[in-house]
């Protein structure tokens, strides 16, 4: 969308927008969105620590040792130890891993087919846009935890299934957001224009719309990011995702940590902290990129 | 208006059907037999074949799966779920007995929300970027990052601890032992209930906000009303459409994401019942529950569409 605005008054923007270098730019958004900088903060520092697990994480997140099950946090093992002797914290560190994979994947991949079928549905319209917005209404109307009961079922507990079973709910309500804002950059009158111009179906999409349909797409991605990460959480809490012994967070509250919650605290206590922060991370910074790109709340 | 009432409804019946297939599909490509998991088979884990055909006969699912289809809907349009194959009890019946404790749970977590959420989503927009405003925006987003489960087994945790509380089997309904029923229900609904208001909390921020820089608001100030007038009588009708909408949607949700929180409350209500219908291949009991999910959630959703026209006599449906 910038683009256009400078293609069309160059001289006006490039008068007015005080050019500012890459750290006054950081400065700026922290001054103008603090809570956003806290979000990005948690998200870089979570990115941080799953590409490092392997060097930061001080202990091996699969072996266990018989010696020190269930100890306390102490200096040597920070969030304590688990019934196999493992640490919490090294478990917690690889988990971010597949958060991070399940959250990034299923929202990109939702939002990206949803998107493009809410595009498609409201360029070609008519007996298109009906038929697709029946499937959308479907999947909209089926209850997600028993699609995610199903593809576990049909593909078995994987952390690969499970981004199959976030993503898919994810796609309608992509297709709702992108199709509305589709449906009236269609009745701009540059579409018209480049269509006159004899541009092909495919470039008016791909080159006039899709361009037009970006900041909704940005902020879908990133408000269904959390949301994709506690999903995962939930599904392998009911047992349906990542299997023994992955570190998962969510698998890691399952089962054993309930069972042994009244003698080891931690156990329950620390991957919980874990999955609230991160989703809290990636949910600040949606908030506030929401607001930066969205017209109607700019200024506020 | 008559004839967008009437074209809604028509919409629904390809959503349902579609629904009705999906589930119906899916759950005869899930893997895993029914007949095998209520036979059990001997000490080697094997079934003899013809007792195995009998027991498909006996279901009736030795037919082809379009009559298995057909029968099916049949029987739904009559108001007749079929029976469980698990335990051979009408699949209406075996409902009836959990709904009271879901429903419950999901009305007194909305009513919990509603009355924390508007007020504090209010006040958040009218001192906005204040103090107020960031405690409420950070709790708010804290509601939706913390997993519901993870708030259930803390609560547990802390009861058994300090009070030596476990939490109840048997559910008792309210107008039977209220005391009791509140002992029992208070935690999950504190855990649903945080969750559906810090969605509310925020959505009523944001359309507050927006509605209170239009021209209508500035006219109010302009005429001398107080705040009080302002933001509650004139704001806060027109901001509660988007709110009305969520609380529909999300109240639609509820009873279908119940299943978390009736597990780590060892509740046996709706959404514990699907869980353990999936693991069964109760086919009937699966198929039943889905349909009336999604059919709860479509009616709401019109019904919410509708109160629009009540809240806001702009819109004209056509």
């Amino acid at each position: 969308m910038a683009t256009n605005v400078e293609v069309s008054h160059p001289s006006a923007v490039a008068d007015l927008t005080p050019r500012l270098s890459a750290a006054e730019e950081v400065v700026r958004f922290i001054r103008m969105k603090p809570l956003g900088a806290i979000g990005a903060f948690i998200i870089l520092a979570m990115l941080g620590i799953a590409l490092f697990a392997h060097a930061l994480a001080p202990y091996d997140p699969y072996l266990g040792d018989y010696a020190v099950q269930f100890a306390r946090p102490s200096a040597d093992h920070w969030f304590g130890t688990d019934e196999f002797g493992r640490d919490v914290m090294t478990r917690i560190m690889y988990g971010a891993r597949i958060a991070l994979f399940v959250g990034f994947s299923a929202s990109v991949a939702g939002c990206t087919i949803g998107g493009l079928l809410g595009v498609i549905s409201a360029y070609v319209g008519g007996t298109m846009d009906l038929l697709l917005e029946r499937v959308m209404d479907v999947l909209l109307a089926f209850p997600q935890l028993i699609l995610a009961l199903a593809v576990a079922s049909i593909l078995g507990p994987a952390v690969e299934n499970v981004v199959i079973a976030v993503t898919i709910p994810i796609i309608p309500r992509a297709a709702r957001v992108v199709r509305a804002t589709a449906l009236s950059v269609k009745e701009n009158v540059f579409v018209e224009a480049v269509s006159a111009l004899g541009a092909t179906r495919r470039r008016v999409v791909f080159q006039h719309i899709v361009p037009n349909v970006v900041a909704p797409y940005i902020i879908i991605v990133t408000a269904q990011l959390g949301g994709a990460i506690l999903a995962e959480a939930a599904l392998s809490y009911l047992g349906l995702g990542a299997a023994e012994p992955t570190p998962s967070w969510g698998l890691m509250l399952s089962g054993s940590a309930s069972a042994y919650a009244e003698k080891a605290p931690w156990i329950a206590l620390f991957p919980g902290i874990a999955i609230s922060l991160g989703v809290f991370g990636f949910n600040l910074f949606g908030d506030s990129l929401r607001d930066a790109l969205d017209p109607k709340l700019r200024g506020r | 208006m008559r004839t967008y009432i009437a074209k809604r409804l028509l919409l629904i019946v390809p959503t349902l059907l579609g629904v009705a297939s999906l589930v119906f599909v899916i759950m005869r490509v899930i893997p895993g037999d029914v007949t095998l998991l209520i036979l059990g088979g001997d000490q080697a884990g094997r079934i003899d074949p013809a007792q195995i055909a009998a027991m498909q006969h006996q279901l009736g699912l030795d037919q082809p799966l379009v009559v298995q289809f057909g029968t099916w809907l049949w029987g739904v349009l009559r108001f007749d779920f079929g029976t469980s194959l698990w335990t051979g009890q009408p699949v209406l019946q075996e409902l009836l007995i959990r709904l009271p404790l879901s429903l419950e749970l999901a009305l007194l977590a909305s009513i919990v929300s509603v009355v924390i959420a508007i007020p504090l989503g209010m006040l958040a927009a009218v001192r906005q970027d204040s103090w107020v405003d960031y405690v409420v925006r950070v709790v708010s987003i804290g509601g939706l990052a913390i997993p519901s489960f993870w708030v259930g087994i803390l609560c547990i945790l802390l009861l058994v601890i300090y009070f030596g509380w476990g939490p109840p089997l048997e559910f008792t309904p309210p107008w039977i032992d209220p005391w009791a029923n509140f002992q029992q229900m208070v935690w999950p609904v504190m855990t649903v209930g945080y969750r559906y208001a810090a969605v509310t909390t925020r959505m009523t921020r944001s359309t507050v906000l927006e509605v209170l820089r239009e021209d209508y608001i500035r006219t109010a100030w302009a005429k001398g009303l107080r705040e009080r007038a302002v933001v509650i009588r004139h704001a806060l009708k027109n901001a509660m459409l988007p709110v009305i909408t969520l609380i529909g949607t999300e109240f639609a949700f509820l009873i279908g994401g119940l299943v978390v929180t009736e597990t780590v409350f060892t509740l046996n209500g709706v959404g514990r019942f699907v869980v353990d219908a999936v693991a069964h291949r109760d086919y009937p009991v699966v198929q039943a529950l889905v349909f009336l999910i999604a059919f709860g959630f479509v009616v709401v959703n019109l019904l919410v569409d509708l109160t629009y026209a009540w809240f806001d006599p702009r819109i004209r449906y056509r």
